[in-house]
């Protein structure tokens, strides 16, 4: 029996499931989708945004990527709940929320 | 090592994407950056008394943890990472394990001012090597915004509901870090999420690398239960760091350091005026109980100032 996540599907009954639900990775929710949770989504004007980066460490959904270069790359949409923390910090005004559509 | 948030923001996150916390709360924020302030090459084991916290980073078989975790209930999280402290120095000292693990305990304010008190008190008592992280959002958040000891004066909350019969909670919030501040360990410390994360980025990486047991209150805003649009979380901090109601300080080995002595201190109003659960208060007669919150944190900034020697 694996004891991998991906594993885990809802097919595994309990008698298969780990002892104790023990769960033998790290960062396994990483598969898991907050996007779609999302009702406002963070834009970003790459023409005002200066690199301060002091969006990066508010956002609760580690959702703005910081390269190699120690720059913030686009938001990653798959997790970012759109609650606009980041918005409201910047300091430039770079970042805006729009309704989402469907 | 003088702070750049640079730095700090490319350091490996060890608290992954895709945890079921509210959008907009401040128990990730605190969580990612206090974990992003171990060594890189460091491991960790961490534990959760029971909270929002534990149950969504932690839905089986998914896990918002890189480092080993610990499950466990409301009451024990420190006694849980004490015995793990204590394995490990004894498998250390046998040889069978050389690496450098370190021990953090998470808690919300329930299980940590009130229900896990009792396993906490007695972790830094036997002084364990390990650090105890209160995220503090001012109430039971998990099971429906019920009120804790943390809880600040006349907070609206499920079970103290503002009205024409009470005024909201009763009682004032209590003082947890000056209460583990008398426990004699050596480091305590009281922060905030403010500006460029440079206050708790550097007291979490002092609390972890103080040999013996460090504690850290980090003031963690909940959109739901103090009911505010989600995106103002930053706003809120600085109003408490500015108005003196959440002051930043750390305390190492018994002495006071002020971390930040506001300008001009704000009146508590530009605090509570941001938040629900305090809107009873502005209605026209309540204006004695903003009077009363006032002196409560004039009292509390004096008490501070004198044991920083001020």
């Amino acid at each position: 029996m694996s004891h991998l996540a991906k594993d885990m599907t809802p097919d595994v009954t309990w008698r298969d499931i780990t002892p104790g639900c023990a769960i033998y990775e790290g960062g396994t929710s990483e598969a898991v989708q907050t996007g779609d949770w999302r009702t406002m989504r963070p834009v970003i004007d790459w023409a005002k945004c200066k690199q301060c980066l002091l969006c990066v460490p508010v956002c609760p959904d580690i959702s703005i990527p910081v390269s190699g270069e120690g720059k913030r790359e686009d938001f990653n949409y798959f997790y970012c709940k759109g609650c606009g923390i980041c918005a409201d910090v910047c300091p430039f005004g770079a970042i805006s929320m729009v309704p989402e559509e469907k | 090592m003088s702070y750049s948030l640079k730095e700090n923001v490319m350091r490996p996150e060890r608290f992954a994407a895709g945890h079921r916390m509210c959008a907009g709360c401040g128990s990730p924020i605190a969580v990612r950056t206090v974990l992003r302030q171990l060594e890189p090459g460091d491991h960790a084991v961490v534990c959760s008394a029971t909270s929002c916290l534990e149950v969504s980073t932690f839905m089986y078989p998914y896990t918002a943890w890189k480092d080993s975790f610990i499950h466990n209930a409301f009451e024990n999280a420190a006694a849980t990472l004490s015995g793990v402290e204590t394995a490990y120095k004894a498998l250390k000292k046998q040889g069978r394990l050389d690496d450098t693990y370190k021990f953090i305990a998470f808690g919300g304010d329930g299980g940590t001012y009130d229900i896990g008190f009792q396993s906490l008190s007695g972790a830094m008592e036997r002084g364990h090597d390990l650090v105890y992280v209160c995220y503090d959002n001012e109430a039971y958040m998990n099971t429906g915004i019920q009120r804790s000891s943390s809880t600040p004066h006349f907070a609206d909350t499920t079970t103290t509901p503002a009205g024409s019969v009470i005024p909201g909670k009763l009682q004032q919030k209590k003082n947890l870090t000056r209460i583990m501040v008398a426990h004699g360990i050596p480091y305590v410390a009281q922060t905030t999420f403010i500006g460029n994360f440079k206050d708790i980025a550097e007291k979490a990486h002092r609390a972890i690398y103080t040999p013996g047991p460090a504690f850290l209150n980090v003031m963690a805003p909940c959109p739901r239960g103090w009911r505010y649009p989600s995106e103002k979380l930053m706003q809120i901090t600085k109003a408490a760091v500015e108005s003196c109601v959440w002051p930043l300080y750390e305390v190492v080995e018994g002495k006071y350091i002020l971390s930040y002595e506001p300008k001009n201190k704000l009146p508590v109003e530009e605090y509570l005026k941001l938040q629900g659960r305090f809107a009873h208060m502005f209605k026209p007669g309540n204006e004695w109980m903003i009077d009363q919150v006032q002196q409560e944190v004039d009292r509390n900034w004096q008490e501070l100032l004198a044991s920083c020697g001020k």
